[in-house]
């Protein structure tokens, strides 16, 4: 996996960011009168027209259940349902199709390893490791496995950069640690974690490793053989696709050596009263109706991100991270929290004399739309001694001028509190 | 469209800088805690009722300019008054920042707190300015549990 500071250096592509606007009709709105500044692509990602058109066709042109039926249509969403499925499996260049399973989100994604890897690998005494910067839902269904268990949840301490304390992590490592989940990105930070080394040192100690990649994947070539992490998780949503959709990767002997997270249709071979015959991977942990509109949008944005390219997406988001850092720190009283190396497009500050919510109603007010709030990540809030941030995260698609925008903005809530 | 100096408006902006009657109250014989965990607003308030009249309150805490200037002002509109008439005023600011009656609300009778009419604009502001007032009735109704706006 290529890190952030080879990107830099990375040839020059050149990216043409108003054509991708274009793509992007929400990006036309006007809020009260101004035109929409979209910075809260960490919370959710706005969709490309192809992704608008192919739910939109799907239901006016092909809506049936999977894998059922024997007429044209249940037939042909099937199997663009699995094409989906396929472009995933490319997408995070995993080995093969059945290691991809398509859930709600990344939150659903974690319970269902908390639950199913948990219920048969986890015992009262053993621990699991998380670190200090995980967004809530890599916390607690980790939580409640420990307590219906009676095992511990350990936790990597960050440093006050906002990285993983990497030589803390391997003391932490014990032969009692039955699997460590970690953030490739985090949501709060922006820290990009070197997952490469967390894996590789649990690994020598023969401890799986669950990758929260909702803040990854879209920013980020993914690659989860090279990284050869045992389970990688994202949710769509945050990655140019519709909501309700997600994916768990999961190395295939897991998968296997796993019980079902949920029972019902299409996850079985075969039902009798006595004894039910489980599906295949990756059906096996399918069961129900999925959201099929939803999978197959998924397949069109990963397409659509493809075509931009990651490298080229990470190179321009890079640049833009560096211009509004820049900037944004240049406004008087802002205090960045989170200042690692490496950094996705997440800028996470607060401003002196300003609560999070104030400044964030009052950049509202110009249709700028930040994040204000503790993020989901209440433990990072506390390590760093704020009770919320507001933060910027940009896309491919934010501008400079926009970057500007917010700039001006922050003047002005400077303003509105006579500072 | 709303202007954004209807809801910080000055009165809001100075209560929020200095807040009025901010610090703990050694005699209160009430006392309630209160959180909104959208914005992290934490608020303890100090009472001392006596005869079911508030003869002095007080109260510390973080949060937002909303929710401090909430806490502040109301303070200052419900001391030396009774239970219920303080229970009156709440439901009256209650039923303006909620926009209630399509802001048709007469603000007369809240005085300073009519400031706070602007808040009817920002839905998810309004836990923000009733936070205090959920607090101060709980601890009026001498409930122990923290209140919490969710
Ligand atoms: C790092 C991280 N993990 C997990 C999640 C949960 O994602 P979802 O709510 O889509 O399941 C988020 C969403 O904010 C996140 O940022």
């Amino acid at each position: 996996m290529r890190t952030v500071t080879n990107l830099h250096t990375a040839p020059r592509v050149t990216f043409d960011v108003q054509k991708v606007r274009r793509d992007f009709p929400i990006l036309k709105e006007k809020i009260r009168g101004r035109p929409l500044v979209y910075l809260d692509n960490a919370a959710t990602t706005q969709k490309p027209q192809a992704v608008i058109d192919t739910l939109t066709r799907y239901y006016s042109e092909g809506n049936s259940n999977i894998p059922r039926g024997v007429h044209f249509l249940s037939e042909r969403a099937t199997r663009n349902y699995e094409e989906a499925r396929t472009t995933v499996k490319t997408f995070l260049n995993a080995a093969a199709s059945q290691e991809i399973v398509f859930v709600r989100g990344a939150t659903e994604g974690i319970n269902l390893v908390a639950q199913s890897y948990g219920r048969t690998h986890v015992q009262a005494g053993d621990e699991i490791l998380i670190s200090e910067m995980e967004h809530h839902s890599n916390i607690v269904p980790w939580q409640m496995l420990c307590e219906e268990k009676g095992a511990t949840l350990r936790v990597i301490p960050i440093t006050d950069e906002g990285e993983i304390q990497l030589e803390e992590y391997e003391r932490l490592l014990t032969p009692k640690t039955k699997l460590v989940a970690v953030a490739h990105v985090s949501n709060a930070l922006g820290t990009i974690n070197p997952i490469r080394e967390i894996i590789a040192a649990a690994h020598l100690r023969n401890i799986p490793v669950l990758i929260d990649g909702a803040q990854s994947a879209p920013h980020l070539p993914v690659d989860v053989q090279a990284l050869d992490c045992d389970f990688y998780v994202f949710s769509g949503h945050k990655l140019y696709g519709p909501t309700g959709i997600g994916v768990l990767y999961g190395k295939t002997r897991w998968l296997e050596a796993m019980p079902p997270y949920q029972g019902g249709g299409d996850m079985i071979r075969s039902v009798t009263f006595e004894k039910t015959l489980y599906n295949t991977l990756p059906y096996k942990f399918e069961a129900g109706t999925p959201h099929i509109a939803g999978g197959i949008g998924l397949g069109v944005a990963i397409r659509y991100v493809q075509a931009l390219g990651l490298e080229a997406i990470a190179a321009y988001e890079q640049a833009l991270l560096s211009y509004a850092t820049e900037a944004i720190t240049s406004v008087p009283g802002v205090r960045l929290i989170g200042t690692a190396k490496d950094k996705a497009s997440v800028i996470s500050f607060v401003l002196t004399g300003v609560h999070a919510h104030d400044a964030g109603t009052v950049l509202d007010h110009d249709g700028i739309a930040i994040r204000a709030g503790h993020h989901c990540a209440q433990p990072v809030m506390k390590r760093f001694g704020v009770p919320a941030t507001c933060r910027a995260s940009l896309s491919f698609y934010n501008t400079k001028e926009e970057s500007d925008a917010l700039v001006a903005g922050l003047h002005k809530v400077r303003a509105v509190f006579h500072l | 469209m709303s202007d954004l100096g209807e809801l910080y408006q000055e009165v809001i902006i100075d209560h929020s800088r200095s807040p009025r009657n901010f610090h703990e109250l050694k005699e209160a014989n009430r006392r309630a805690d209160g959180h909104n965990p959208l914005c992290g607003d934490q608020i303890s308030l100090y009472v001392l009722l006596k005869d079911n009249m508030i003869q002095d309150i007080s109260f510390q805490g973080t949060g937002c300019a909303i929710s401090k200037a909430s806490a502040s002002m109301m303070t200052e509109s419900v001391k030396a008054k009774t239970t219920a008439e303080a229970a009156a005023l709440f439901e009256k600011f209650h039923r303006m920042v909620t926009g209630e009656g399509n802001g048709m609300v007469n603000p007369a009778g809240l005085g300073k707190l009519a400031a706070f009419s602007g808040v009817s604009e920002y839905p998810v502001r309004v836990k923000c300015a009733s936070l205090a007032w959920h607090t101060l009735r709980a601890a009026l109704e001498a409930r122990q549990a923290t209140v919490s706006t969710e």
